[in-house]
């Protein structure tokens, strides 16, 4: 037991499908010893408890799409000795992230029969955007082993082990075969940040990048593959646009395939 | 502080006597003028973001609003352009906690636009999968969410101090329901392996044994979770529904069947739109569903139990009557009971078809991709979900519909507490507000999945 006492951890929801804070609930073996880790001061899916803060570690999930959210945001951050997102959204926007490469209110006043009723950003945005982040656990949903070596890294005070490197090397070290140059089929697994355990090849699927970009990607090189594979480029740039679509390298490399 | 025994009790009686006095003084009052507001603004233990205020006025109810403010995250309006072969991992991103059934429901509506129907080992599979998907959930909602309030604990967390036992049996058995889904589907959360078609790959019957023996506790376990929750106390409340949901020939639905109601609804998934409406209201963010003829309805697991008690397994079946829960049951608290019965439901078929499973020959059929309408409609853990989608003849979505459960549970809930609050107006303050959030908790709400019920008009 490294601390004395134990650190207040808060559970916070954003625009998102409630898969993160559900990622640490399906840690079923290991959920109630990490619960008696730290004090829960704020988990609303799986607890009534609300206690006021400082907090000492904060878990964000979810986006921000709206201006109370834009609000809120900086008063979690304002409370938080240590700040991380966790999954796609809070990370990189996430696949409602869609929205801002159209025009949001031709989206709502489609979706919605009475427009005015509702209040929403032009942007679905990262955290990042918005306020200083201390970690970023990436995944759509996140490898649930990756969030207990984040909580038990912080309460250790050491820095957590995630490594930032391709797809490639897990589907190397699992003896994958490349479905790419094997089967043709086109994969994103190159320039995606690992995590995920090389899960879809090793169902012979792609990997359609739900861990976001790896660290410099070269996403001009596999646009170019997956040209040569007979992809469209329609097909390339839906690739691209997707639960990452707005993380810089991969809107960049969208938006020059929609050019040309 | 006073050391003479006889004055410190004294004196102690005394002040349990004033409080007693007060206490009295302040229900008398309250009875008589019980002008209150309630508001929980952040609804917990759901799933999603929604609140909720009541007004009461003089012991009536003046007005209930489930405020859904999950914000929207537009799902049908991005859809619109991406390949139909998309959706079942696009819809995944729905919900969390229920993706199989987006991932269900959007394969088979896109199936039913290509003309495509999967039988035989593929279609087992995918009851096998939604099985899981159901054990885990509803696992979840029984002991995580739910059975808190009937033990009066802010969460399972807090409640396995002194209810070890039973938390780490709810964990188990989510655990159980977890590896069946993560086994066929890649992974628990957004599985990966399910397609148009059918899956990318199939698990070996020796994969599958594994699981056939973990069923094995996961049926004791979920027998003893039925006669857990009937020992409940359960607030005498029942209401005249019209409960929908799936109905099939000869299975307790999952995947297919037609949509009927206690009420005389009979008919084909392709004719929901022709029977149901949305609208949309101030306080949420999700739309109101509601029968085009009669308005509110009920779906869920009280729902299919009561439309399909015949189908349940024979053990599921006993357990049932022993719990005293004979069809129809109109007590929505009592859907926990209706919730444990289908988690052995669902470990009872899970068994059987692994016991029964063949290798199918290929993990897929093949797809030839025409343009069309599809329709489809599965039982998610929460109750019917309904996807529609409109293909061109290149694959491409043009636009896309779909209702989820919660979103149809809205006015039902929003019924339910105008009705029983009157009731229980006797309580205090935050005895009340606790019934309000228990009252909700009955729907095991989906609140990010519920901010999908939305039309879009391809405006072409």
């Amino acid at each position: 037991m490294p601390r004395s006492k134990k650190p207040k951890l808060a559970f916070w929801k954003f625009a998102s499908c409630d898969g993160c804070q559900l990622t640490l609930l399906d840690c079923e073996d290991e959920l109630l010893a990490v619960a008696n880790e730290i004090e829960i001061a704020n988990f609303a899916e799986a607890s009534s408890t609300v206690l006021r803060g400082p907090y000492d570690i904060s878990i964000v999930e979810g986006s921000i799409t709206t201006p109370q959210e834009e609000e809120r945001i900086h008063r979690i951050r304002r409370s938080s000795k240590f700040l991380m997102t966790i999954g796609a959204c809070a990370s990189g926007g996430g696949i409602q992230s869609l929205r801002n490469f159209k025009d949001v209110r031709e989206f709502v006043s489609i979706v919605y029969a009475t427009p005015a009723y509702i209040e929403t950003l032009n942007k679905s945005t990262p955290m990042k955007d918005h306020i200083p982040v201390d970690f970023e656990l990436q995944g759509c949903p996140p490898n649930k082993y990756q969030l207990l070596e984040v909580i038990s890294a912080y309460l250790y005070g050491r820095k957590p082990i995630t490594p930032p490197y391709s797809l490639c090397l897990d589907c190397k070290r699992k003896d994958i075969v490349c479905v790419m140059v094997a089967n043709g089929i086109p994969c994103m697994g190159p320039i995606t940040h690992a995590g995920c355990g090389a899960l879809c090849p090793s169902y012979r699927r792609g990997c359609y990048s739900c861990f976001g970009p790896k660290e410099a990607p070269n996403t001009g090189s596999l646009s170019a593959w997956f040209s040569s594979l007979g992809s469209p480029n329609q097909d390339i740039i839906r690739s691209f646009r997707s639960y990452y679509g707005w993380t810089e390298a991969f809107r960049k490399e969208s938006e020059v395939l929609e050019k040309s | 502080m006073c050391k003479i025994a006889g004055f410190a009790t004294d004196l102690s009686g005394l002040r349990r006597k004033m409080r007693d006095i007060r206490v009295a003084s302040g229900s008398f009052w309250a009875n008589r003028m019980k002008t209150l507001s309630i508001k929980v603004d952040y609804l917990t233990r759901v799933e999603g973001e929604g609140a909720l205020h009541v007004k009461i006025k003089e012991g009536a109810v003046e007005d209930v609003q489930l405020k859904i403010f999950e914000p929207p995250r537009l799902f049908e309006a991005f859809m619109r352009g991406r390949r139909a072969f998309e959706a079942p991992d696009i819809t995944a991103r729905i919900c969390g906690i229920c993706p199989i059934a987006y991932q269900m429901s959007a394969v088979q509506a896109v199936e039913d636009a290509l003309g495509l129907k999967i039988d035989g080992p593929t279609r087992d599979l995918r009851r096998l999968i939604y099985c899981g998907e159901w054990i885990e959930s509803h696992a979840l909602s029984v002991y995580m969410l739910h059975a808190p309030d009937f033990l009066g604990y802010p969460g399972a967390l807090e409640m396995a101090g002194k209810y070890p036992d039973a938390v780490n049996r709810g964990l188990q058995l989510k655990k159980t329901g977890n590896e069946i889904v993560a086994l066929l589907g890649g992974r628990e959360i957004h599985p990966i392996n399910v397609r148009v078609g059918g899956f990318y790959k199939t698990p070996t019957k020796r994969d599958l044994a594994k699981i056939g023996e973990r069923l094995k506790w996961a049926r004791e376990a979920a027998l003893e979770t039925v006669r857990w929750v009937s020992g409940f106390e359960f607030p005498d409340c029942e209401r005249d529904y019209e409960f929908v949901a799936l109905s099939h020939p000869s299975e307790y639905p999952l995947n297919e069947g037609r949509l009927v109601s206690n009420k005389g609804l009979d008919i084909e998934v392709s004719h929901f739109d022709g029977h149901f409406t949305e609208e949309h209201v101030k306080h949420s963010t999700a739309l109101h569903s509601m029968l085009i003829q009669r308005g509110a309805y009920f779906v869920g697991p009280l729902a299919r139990y009561n439309l399909n008690y015949d189908k349940l397994s024979p053990l599921a079946r006993e357990a049932a009557e022993a719990a005293g829960m004979k069809p129809p049951c109109l007590n929505p608290f009592r859907s926990i009971i209706a919730r444990a019965l289908e988690i052995l439901h669902s470990c009872d078929e899970a068994a059987r078809l692994i016991e029964e499973f063949e290798m199918p020959e290929k993990p897929a059929t093949d797809v030839r991709v025409r343009e069309g309408v599809g329709y489809a409609c599965t039982e998610a853990p929460r109750g019917i979900l309904y996807h529609r989608y409109r293909i061109d003849n290149e694959g491409t979505l043009l636009d896309a519909r779909i209702v989820p459960p919660t979103s149809q549970n809205q006015k039902t809930i929003e019924e339910d507490l105008r009705q029983f609050i009157p009731k229980y107006s006797n309580l205090s303050k935050e005895k009340l507000t606790a019934f309000c959030e228990h009252a909700i908790r009955n729907y095991d709400p989906c609140i990010s999945c519920s901010t999908h019920a939305i039309r879009i008009w391809d405006s072409r």
